[in-house]
């Protein structure tokens, strides 16, 4: 179809229908309402359907309500509203059911304000919900990507019986790219035989639901769980690395940051210092991968993100004293510069005194 | 070739507007682009400004805070860009409204009393539009026919009665720098 101008919501909600997402139930929140509104108009040409819950904390139940039939289903918010959403999450986990969860993240603590933030990092990679559990996060840069990882999110969600989360920015929401909905065949998944659609005479009732009384019950369904995520974390590592061959300093940034920092990066290179780039698609499970290969070469690393310094302890842990991590970021809703960037490159690299 | 513009005004000015008819024509034209608005608690007569990128290549950081050329609307605009201009780049002021003076040396400035000319046209609402001509004819970074390619999908088919005096308005700022009236 050729490529067209979107905003990044519009993208994140077209790809979704791309990926055969026939149902949304979410409540509007700045900066990703126009993903609500988008759903609103285009679910039901496909016979789909939107619903604006009362409330976050309705829409994810509906979302495990419609998930628990086997449909694809997705909802989407913002830091405040997908904090209400953690309980809900925690229950699809428990119930293994598969769901999308968009977070476009805007600054905080608490109401905050609605501009770019990557502080949820914490809490989309450490668990927001409650008890033992992991959720595959991917972290689009571009638009184009957005399209590519939203089918990746839904197929991981299938395969794996799991809730996907898609984190974003409000600049990676509202911006506009040109984008092309590309097609591909469709994933070979397992099929959903433990879906609630009633029984037919062909079996027992199915039970979906995380409530397990039984403690050696629990912690076999535990086990059970843990072994998904051992295979999620073996399997579903996405990144990329730009320059890191020759490179004595390596950025670490992920989403709309990586793209900025990519700009300071080229620039410093231009003055000579051999900088490069990693950057972490998945932030769970955490590439480990590129540290391993990199970590006995490099001065340093340094970690760049929208937040008080967050990522930067998985950096720590996937560098494991290798080689020493420094870090730079702004939060609250302010976007580091490349500028900013640069000099902090070129501080570390002893180009400028100070 | 890479241009970073900023495009500053007031609400309702079609500041967004601008930048997205600038993004698309680049996108029509092979090019990568991007468009970033700014977001806030905005309201109509608030200040908005939108981020274009315009490249030969994919585009890196969809930020700009170092405009190569700013394009302003109003007096809280002017303040907030004048001084953000790269050096020899691009600064053009709509001095219909802005009453300040840009003074600095080290870039080229375009003063064009755009609100004044799109009334001569008959719709104030296209001071936006003249600018925008002549910006494409100083830096001719998209071409005209794709801009007016780009204001169809734009403008959708409920107001192409608006594509005739949009089309004016634009040659009309082109023509200033042809002429060199300015």
């Amino acid at each position: 179809m050729g490529k067209v101008l979107m905003k990044g919501n519009e993208v994140i909600a077209e790809s979704a229908v791309h990926a055969g997402c026939k149902y949304f139930f979410g409540y509007p929140i700045t900066p990703q309402s126009e993903l609500v509104a988008y759903m609103a108009r285009r679910l039901p040409e496909v016979g789909g359907l939107f619903l604006q819950a009362e409330s976050e904390i309705a829409a994810i139940n509906m979302v495990y309500g419609a998930s628990s039939t086997g449909a694809r289903v997705m909802t989407s918010s913002s830091s405040p509203g997908f904090s209400l959403k953690q309980e809900g999450i925690s229950y699809l986990v428990g119930s293994e059911l598969p769901a999308v969860i968009c977070n476009i993240v805007r600054g905080g603590p608490g109401l905050g304000n609605i501009q770019p933030a990557q502080s949820d990092y914490f809490q989309v990679t450490k668990g927001g919900g409650h008890g033992d559990y992991h959720i595959p996060v991917l972290a689009p840069a571009s638009l184009q990507e957005i399209v590519e990882l939203i089918q990746d999110a839904f197929d991981i969600a299938d395969r794996y019986r799991n809730p996907v989360i898609i984190m974003g920015d409000g600049m990676l929401g509202q911006m506009m790219e040109p984008v092309e909905f590309t097609e591909r065949p469709v994933s070979e998944l397992p099929e959903k035989n433990w879906a609630a659609t009633g029984t037919r005479g062909d079996g027992g009732p199915k039970i979906i639901t995380s409530l397990e009384l039984d403690a050696d019950g629990l912690e076999k369904r535990n086990q059970h769980l843990q072994k998904k995520f051992a295979e999620m974390k073996e399997k579903e590592v996405r990144y990329e690395t730009y320059k890191t061959e020759d490179a004595d300093y390596i950025i670490v940034a992920f989403g709309t940051v990586a793209r900025i920092a990519m700009n300071a990066m080229n620039k410093a290179r231009q003055d000579g210092v051999k900088v490069g780039l990693i950057r972490p698609i998945s932030l769970w499970p955490f590439p480990e991968k590129p540290f391993i290969e990199t970590r006995d070469k490099v001065n340093m690393y340094i970690s760049v993100e929208m937040s008080a310094g967050q990522m930067v302890e998985d950096v720590r842990l996937a560098v494991n004293g290798h080689a020493p991590v420094d870090f730079f970021g702004r939060n609250g809703g302010v976007v580091p510069t490349q500028e900013e960037i640069y000099h902090k490159i070129m501080m570390i690299a002893g180009g400028i005194q100070v | 070739m890479l241009e970073e513009i900023i495009i500053a005004g007031f609400g309702g000015q079609g500041v967004m507007s601008m930048g997205q008819l600038i993004a698309y024509a680049g996108m029509l034209e092979g090019k990568g682009v991007s468009w970033l608005p700014s977001y806030g608690p905005e309201q109509r007569g608030g200040t908005a400004n939108c981020a274009v990128v315009v490249s030969d290549e994919p585009v890196g950081s969809p930020l700009v805070t170092k405009p190569t050329t700013a394009i302003v609307l109003n007096n809280p605009s002017f303040d907030k860009f004048e001084s953000k201009v790269r050096s020899g780049g691009l600064f053009i002021v709509n001095s219909s409204l802005v009453t300040r003076t840009a003074d600095r040396k080290d870039i080229t400035n375009i003063e064009i009393k755009a609100t004044d000319l799109a009334n001569e046209l008959g719709n104030s609402r296209v001071a936006n539009m003249i600018l925008l001509g002549a910006f494409l004819e100083y830096t001719k970074i998209v071409t005209m026919d794709s801009i007016l390619e780009s204001l169809k999908k734009v403008l959708g088919p409920d107001k192409y009665h608006l594509i005739e005096v949009n089309k004016q308005a634009l040659e009309k700022g082109a023509s200033l720098l042809m002429e060199k009236t300015i």
